[in-house]
């Protein structure tokens, strides 16, 4: 109860805040709109629907791919774990790529698969597998191998062996490597989405982007706003639970 | 001693001329040199020796997690070529999953078992979880438990599946010396009841006398198995018993002896 009074009280403060910097006067209205104008945009933006349809194009685009990331990422990671042939060739590989921004491959994409839904999917697929390779790798070489000697030892061995233990031992690690690569992806999607126009979908970014050509600041402003939210949520939703569980689990995490 | 060297019983567990070496970049060590052991149904056997004699390199030769370079193991007449729930062990430090619940940690070797329900597994779990006196705690997390607690719910999974032989490296290392008391009456009581075949490693000799019906001393560098000492004291056994602490001295004394032995040799 306490903490939702602090949590409403700081975000009314922000808004706050705002509404006294555009009453000031002092920057003009078209370039910072009064939160009530932003406001008005989302409400009619979600009443007519042209929100909602952007942000389950996104999504899809999002949902899907990163599922393809982890479904090549996971197996690709405990791999690279078992052999240090893989290590040195997939795992540099991995590294060199999770280091290139994932906008990077946006001109490729569209070279390769024009604005398509596959050029999106792709892009974030490359934003996810690289994070989810490593974490998942280097939490498979982190593991105690006393772990991996009980199971052995109790008839556990090969594909239950690794989906049984390796994989939920690594479990601290691979959720954070999974929330990077989440983050990697939904960064990389709003990249490609603003950048170029996909004949096959209006997603989020093609809103903000439009938003900006109009000049239209509350469209601008309400759609990062609307971004944001998804992001919170779906940092909740998908995230929150595993961490949970590490956390419950492993005893960490407590004070 | 007993009655069992008129009509000898059947070999469950041979040790015959096992060697190992390990290979660093630097150097090559001979870990174990020539061990041979015999270990008959349901007897307790205790190997003590002080760390780098080979204890756990032999109890993995044994589990089959580490091949022999020279010679063989030999359970129940079949030649140990990998790890198999028949012969479970029970690690050093707590080797518990902290993914799975208490219940589901004592589970997962029974999972693994061919031949049984479902139905038959959650009975048999929560009969070892009463064993080992902790049945109201087989939904809590493996971090809740004190160290002690962790040991039982370690000894109910090694249990559970009912492996023919039980292979104990240093399983009470850890744990302050109350604890470990009652686990020494825990575990003598268990042995009477299930009558297993249990190999026990420690560097403990109280612990060794108390638990052990013979006792193997090693020396280090390489690993060797120096003497054998049969022990005779009625059971249950009390560790802080004088009778028990009389031969724990002489046991003390002959490693003393063959570790300047091999301190010598070295130098």
């Amino acid at each position: 109860m306490k903490r939702a009074v602090v949590v409403i009280v700081f975000f009314a403060a922000l808004v706050g805040i705002w509404q006294v910097a555009t009453m000031s006067g002092r920057w003009s209205p078209v370039l910072l709109p009064p939160p009530r104008a932003v406001g008005e945009y989302l409400w009619a933006a979600l009443s007519d629907g042209t929100l909602v349809d952007a942000a389950m194009v996104t999504l899809r685009r999002l949902l899907i791919g990163y599922a393809i990331g982890l479904a090549i990422g996971l197996p690709l990671g405990l791999a690279v774990s078992t052999s240090q042939y893989l290590e040195d060739t997939v795992g540099a590989l991995a590294l060199g790529l999770q280091t290139l921004p994932s906008v990077c491959w946006v001109p490729l994409a569209l070279l390769w698969f024009g604005q398509t839904e596959a050029a999106m999917l792709f892009v974030v697929v490359m934003g996810t597998v690289w994070s989810v390779v490593l974490a998942t790798s280097a939490g498979a070489r982190t593991i105690p191998p006393i772990y991996a000697r009980a199971a052995r030892t109790m008839g556990s061995q090969g594909f239950d062996k690794w989906t049984r233990v390796i994989l939920p031992a690594s479990l601290p690690f691979v959720v954070s490597g999974m929330k990077q690569g989440w983050a990697f992806a939904w960064r990389s999607l709003m990249a490609a989405e603003i950048f170029v126009t996909i004949l096959t979908g209006f997603g989020l970014g093609h809103l903000l982007q439009y938003g900006r050509e109009l000049s239209a600041m509350d469209q601008v402003i309400g759609v990062m706003v609307a971004i944001v939210l998804i992001g919170l949520v779906a940092d909740k939703l998908l995230f929150s639970p595993w961490e949970r569980f590490v956390h419950r689990r492993w005893g960490t995490g407590l004070i | 001693m007993s009655a069992d060297q008129d009509k000898p019983k059947p070999d469950k567990l041979l040790v015959e001329g096992v060697s190992k070496w390990f290979r660093t970049p630097r150097a090559t060590v001979q870990a174990l040199d020539d061990m041979n052991l015999r270990v008959t149904e349901g007897e307790f056997v205790c190997l003590v020796g002080p760390s780098g004699c080979g204890k756990t390199t032999l109890l993995d030769i044994m589990a089959g997690l580490t091949r022999p370079d020279e010679g063989r193991v030999v359970a129940d007449g079949q030649l140990v070529e990998g790890p198999g729930r028949h012969r479970l062990v029970m690690f050093q430090e707590s080797a518990l999953f902290p993914w799975l619940t208490v219940f589901g940690n004592v589970m997962f070797g029974l999972k693994r078992k061919p031949g049984l329900t479902n139905a038959e597994r959650r009975d048999i779990a929560d009969a070892h979880l009463r064993l080992v006196g902790l049945e109201k705690f087989k939904k809590s997390f493996v971090h809740e438990l004190s160290g002690g607690m962790k040991q039982r719910i370690a000894l109910a999974r090694s249990l559970a599946p009912d492996p023919q032989v039980l292979l104990m490296d240093e399983p009470f290392g850890a744990l302050d010396a109350i604890t470990r008391e009652h686990l020494y009456q825990d575990l003598q009581q268990i042995c009477r009841e299930r009558k297993k075949t249990i190999i026990f490693v420690t560097h403990n000799v109280r612990e060794a006398v108390c638990l052990g019906d013979r006792v193997f001393i090693l020396s280090p560098s390489p690993g060797r198995i120096r003497e054998e000492f049969r022990i005779s004291l009625p059971r249950p056994r009390d560790i802080n018993s004088p009778e028990l602490a009389v031969i724990a001295q002489r046991i003390t004394q002959a490693l003393k002896f063959y570790l300047v032995g091999s301190r010598d040799a070295a130098a």
